[in-house]
């Protein structure tokens, strides 16, 4: 009940930010349209629809970090979040509450870029339902990253670090602009070390039927996600313990 | 009977004594105003009863449960309205009032009947739909305190609810204030000696974390030997002032 109420005013939070809704929605989109175009005139292999798709559906999760870790870096230095420390929500019921909305989000995101792809060409398949199920543990590792950056930074440092640090590494690294391997050495040990790519390549595999390919990559997005999470939920708790008492 | 109990309860940061053995008892339904300047230790203590921050030493109890032991039942009983506007800005007034209920572990449907209550009782009909951050300050104050209200606490935690209002805002929300002595606990912080004056039962000042003197306005006049309550609060606040 507790969760539920305060999963709600996240939710009510996030929708009413138009700006920030329509940036993290149409941004991702005008992205694909614009790396289409290029497809269409340049053919390059890494650009075709079915090898786009999954990394603009990742790319655009990190807006999803943007949004929550603002909400919840705004939430620390407000007054109404003195209000809900007096009250007996736990911690649990905070990230929960915190949590819980930005899933279907992620979901509502991830299926924009493939709707968005259909149009531009993309083969109606089942294999695009898989797809979208497969990304989850890669929207769980940006709903943790967001939960970490608001707990440590105030909002103005969560733009930057997740609106420019965030979006950017994640698309770089990942796989979706250039293959790393072009680049090699020290980036390409960086890349490979990091979620982003493993995330798009379980959903290049995922959407192109080659379900054996899924799962070696997949357990490095979980065990990102894992450890995101309990992170976040570690310096989350430290964080309200410690903005509530003021010191 | 007593709502609340503390006993030596103090606050250290690092070498400074916040709160400073505070032995305080508040009987339930009393309207109690704690005053002092800034930085007397009134905003630590009110933030240890609100279970915001544990004390260093000492206890207290609020209605029989202890702020160390069992704050989440001592935070089911309270309620706080913060000296800034507590309110989520792009929920509506009735939105807002659903969420603290909701929060306080209440069923949808219950919270929808309790917010429209609410509504009614703060005269916020009008501007029940409006999101709380199109309201002038004075609504949003009346709304932050309606919130405090809508969990029906045993306790009440005001804190500067009229800073910034205008004369008839604040007259309004003393009127309000004053329908419900008798039937919460309230504990008032306030600079505004004269609403202290005007609304307390009994009134402690405190000063560099200690409670120099407890009473009702006029015996805290007699004890200073003083004329006026503003003498009598310079007295035991900052007796250095006076010199």
């Amino acid at each position: 009940m507790r969760t539920r109420a305060f999963a709600l005013r996240t939710y009510r939070e996030i929708i009413r930010d138009k700006i920030n809704l329509a940036f993290g929605l149409g941004f991702p989109v005008v992205l694909f349209l614009l790396l289409s175009m290029i497809q269409s005139n340049i053919p390059v292999s890494l650009f075709e629809i079915d090898r786009l798709a999954p990394g603009i559906a990742v790319f655009g999760l990190s807006f999803i970090s943007l949004f929550s870790g603002i909400l919840i870096a705004k939430d620390r230095s407000s007054s109404f979040m003195l209000r809900l420390f007096t009250s007996p929500l736990t911690a649990k019921n905070f990230i929960l509450g915190y949590t819980i909305p930005l899933l279907p989000m992620a979901i509502a995101q991830i299926s924009v870029c493939f709707i968005v792809a259909l149009f531009l060409g993309l083969a109606p398949t089942l294999s695009i339902l898989v797809t979208v199920a497969v990304l989850l543990p890669a929207a769980l590792v940006f709903i943790a990253l967001g939960l970490l950056c608001g707990s440590i930074f105030n909002d103005k440092q969560v733009g930057a670090v997740c609106g420019a640090l965030l979006t950017n590494l994640s698309a770089w690294l990942s796989g979706t602009w250039f293959d790393v391997n072009l680049v090699g050495g020290a980036f390409r040990s960086i890349a490979n070390a990091l979620p982003f790519i493993h995330a798009v390549n379980v959903g290049r595999a995922a959407l192109a039927g080659d379900y054996a390919a899924v799962f070696p990559e997949l357990w490095w997005v979980i065990a990102y996600a894992i450890g995101l999470t309990v992170l976040a939920i570690a310096v989350f708790t430290r964080k309200m313990n410690s903005d509530s008492s003021g010191n | 009977m007593t709502a609340i109990e503390t006993k030596n309860l103090t606050k250290k940061y690092k070498n400074i004594t916040a709160v400073d053995g505070l032995n305080l008892s508040i009987a339930e339904g009393e309207l109690f105003a704690l005053l002092g300047v800034n930085g007397a230790g009134k905003s630590t203590a009110i933030k240890m009863l609100s279970c915001l921050t544990k004390p260093t030493s000492g206890q207290a109890v609020l209605l029989g449960d202890s702020i160390i032991d069992a704050p989440l039942a001592v935070k089911q009983k309270i309620n706080v309205s913060p000296q800034e506007t507590a309110v989520a800005p792009n929920l509506s007034v009735r939105e807002n009032l659903e969420l603290i209920y909701g929060i306080y572990g209440h069923e949808k449907k219950a919270a929808k009947e309790k917010a429209n209550d609410m509504i009614e009782a703060f005269g916020m009909g009008e501007i029940a739909e409006n999101r709380a951050k199109t309201l002038s300050g004075g609504w949003q104050r009346r709304l932050s305190i309606a919130m405090a209200l809508i969990s029906e606490p045993s306790i009440l935690f005001l804190d500067e609810p009229t800073l910034g209002l205008d004369v008839i805002a604040r007259r309004e929300l003393w009127k309000f204030i004053s329908k419900l002595k008798g039937k919460i606990t309230i504990i008032l912080t306030t600079h505004y000696l004269e609403e202290a004056e005007a609304l307390a039962d009994r009134i402690g000042i405190m000063s560099k974390g200690k409670l120099k003197a407890l009473g009702t306005a006029k015996e805290l006049i007699e004890q200073s030997k003083t004329s006026n309550f503003e003498d009598a609060f310079l007295f035991f606040a900052d007796k250095e002032a006076l010199l």
